[in-house]
């Protein structure tokens, strides 16, 4: 009971934050509202029962990423966007796309409305690491890992000056 | 032993964060005193000592002060970010503290206790998360009172914790590995008996990098960089007056115990004496636990008496080129011990 009350909370704070990420023109509001919506998503990840992916949200979303794009905003001095002219066209099919994806999600959804709950599952801390660490995904763990250096080593020898 | 009413677990837990709460607050209200009384000796000067006797009332007329100064605004600020940030920055330093056990377990109406909230199965990670969050409080308290001081003061800000957050996270690695658990209970309970069971003994290297990151964390002298009074005025909070002010300082210093009780749990052997012959159940657990805290804010008192603030590029350069080596090392070698010979 008190875990869908709170399901609901989180799962609006993180839809209207969310709206007004895309809507609003100060660049800085809109990171501001994303860090608000990833702490609602990582407080639904908790109420899932993964206090680790949760915890993960928080650190690698709304803890790093969110405080280079304020440092980036912030020393770029980004001013607020001004209304802009002619586009509508290229909005307007924009928008019409997703609305035919949220009509089939929303479809998908009720047409599922009664299917029985998945079984209960292990997601602790523990179960996480089997799971990443098994012979399934280890593969593609270290594969992201390698990825994801070989990026870092990219953005070093991009922001490298001349010698 | 019956299990809780919800009731009674209602009122244990409203109880606990009650106590919690208030320790936090009497330790920062009189830290604020011995810091200042402490920095005068080392400076060969007096200190305050006006107020109560050597002075020790001296926090609370600085608080009824504060409490009755005048609130100022920049006139070109952001209004609602201006008011929100030191609201971010005590939420942040508050909830931190909800995974941290005070002292050893006891009994008390015939049932175990502990000072703790929440014995979280992440309970380190959740700590490294709060912290992070901590930082927007500096972050926008710099950016919305339009001021380049501020705003370069939160630039600092922001660039420091987040280069010595990762120094932080990864000096915890090599003591997780050890105990097998993200959950702080279970890394004290690790260190009982003699002290070289202590992972300040096994792991030296994880606890200096630790010290050095939290510094930089809690942005205290030499990492003051955030505040550098003699480049920024004032640094983030420049324009923050009264209350306001009040609060940002409580964060800080509320950020400040905290990583010194973290220090004694994770490193110094928790509530435990370290001497087989020295009891650590009970009041002597809290008082083992009460000197281990005090001494490690002495240190930090300490240190802003001796050191001298960093410039900002050696800064950057000790954050990720020394520590950040140091700390993965350490992890490299503890995860072949851990191997080899087990934990």
């Amino acid at each position: 009971m008190i875990d869908a009350i709170l399901f609901y909370v989180f799962a609006a704070v993180a839809l209207g934050s969310a709206l007004v990420v895309v809507g609003q023109r100060n660049p800085l509001y809109s990171a501001f509202a994303l860090i608000v919506t990833l702490c609602s998503l990582s407080a639904i990840y908790g109420l899932l029962g993964s206090p680790f992916i949760a915890v993960l949200q928080v650190v690698v979303y709304a803890g790093a990423i969110m405080v280079l794009f304020l440092f980036v905003l912030m020393l770029l001095n980004v001013q607020p966007e001004s209304q802009e002219e002619g586009s509508w066209r290229a909005l307007a099919g924009t928008a019409l796309a997703l609305a035919v994806l949220l009509v089939l999600q929303v479809g998908t959804v009720l047409l599922h409305w009664h299917r029985p709950a998945p079984p209960e599952f292990d997601a602790s801390t523990r179960k996480m690491a089997e799971i990443l660490f098994s012979p399934r995904f280890l593969y593609v763990f270290e594969a992201t890992s390698i990825l994801i250096l070989a990026a870092l080593v990219g953005a070093v020898a991009l922001a490298k000056k001349d010698p | 032993m019956l299990p809780l009413l919800w009731w009674q677990a209602l009122l244990g837990d409203t109880a606990k964060v009650f106590v919690i709460f208030n320790i936090n607050m009497l330790t920062f209200v009189h830290m604020t005193w011995l810091e200042r009384r402490v920095l005068a000796f080392m400076q060969f000067r007096l200190g305050p000592n006006r107020t109560g006797p050597l002075g020790f009332f001296q926090p609370y007329a600085d608080a009824i002060k504060l409490f009755f100064k005048e609130e100022t605004m920049p006139a070109e600020a952001n209004r609602k970010a201006f008011v929100a940030a030191p609201l971010i920055s005590i939420a942040a330093a508050f909830m931190a503290i909800a995974v941290i056990p005070y002292g050893p377990p006891f009994t008390l109406f015939g049932r175990q206790w502990q000072l703790q909230v929440a014995d979280l199965g992440v309970g380190v990670l959740f700590i490294f998360a709060i912290t992070a969050l901590g930082v927007y409080g500096v972050v926008v308290a710099g950016w919305s009172a339009n001021n380049k001081f501020t705003l370069l003061g939160s630039l600092r800000s922001s660039a420091q914790m987040f280069s010595y957050e990762l120094a932080l996270g990864l000096s915890w690695v090599g003591i997780i590995m050890l105990a097998g658990s993200f959950k702080i209970g279970d890394i004290v309970q690790r260190q009982a008996g003699s002290l070289r069971h202590w992972n300040i003994v096994s792991q030296p290297l994880a606890f200096l990098v630790y010290f050095v990151a939290a510094t930089a964390e809690v942005a205290r002298l030499p990492f003051d960089l955030p505040e550098g009074e003699t480049e920024l005025v004032a640094g983030f909070h420049t324009e923050y007056s009264s209350m306001s002010f009040g609060l940002m300082q409580i964060a800080e210093y509320i950020n400040m115990i905290t990583v010194s009780v973290l220090a004694t749990d994770l490193f110094l052997g928790g509530w435990y004496s370290g001497l087989p012959f020295l009891p650590s159940h009970g009041l002597l657990g809290f008082v083992w636990f009460g000197a281990k805290v005090f001494f490690v804010l002495f240190v930090f008192v300490w240190l802003r008496g001796t050191l001298p603030r960093f410039r900002y590029d050696q800064l950057m350069h000790f954050g990720w080129k020394v520590l950040i080596p140091l700390a993965v090392l350490n992890i490299m070698v503890t995860a072949v011990m851990v191997t080899v010979f087990g934990a």
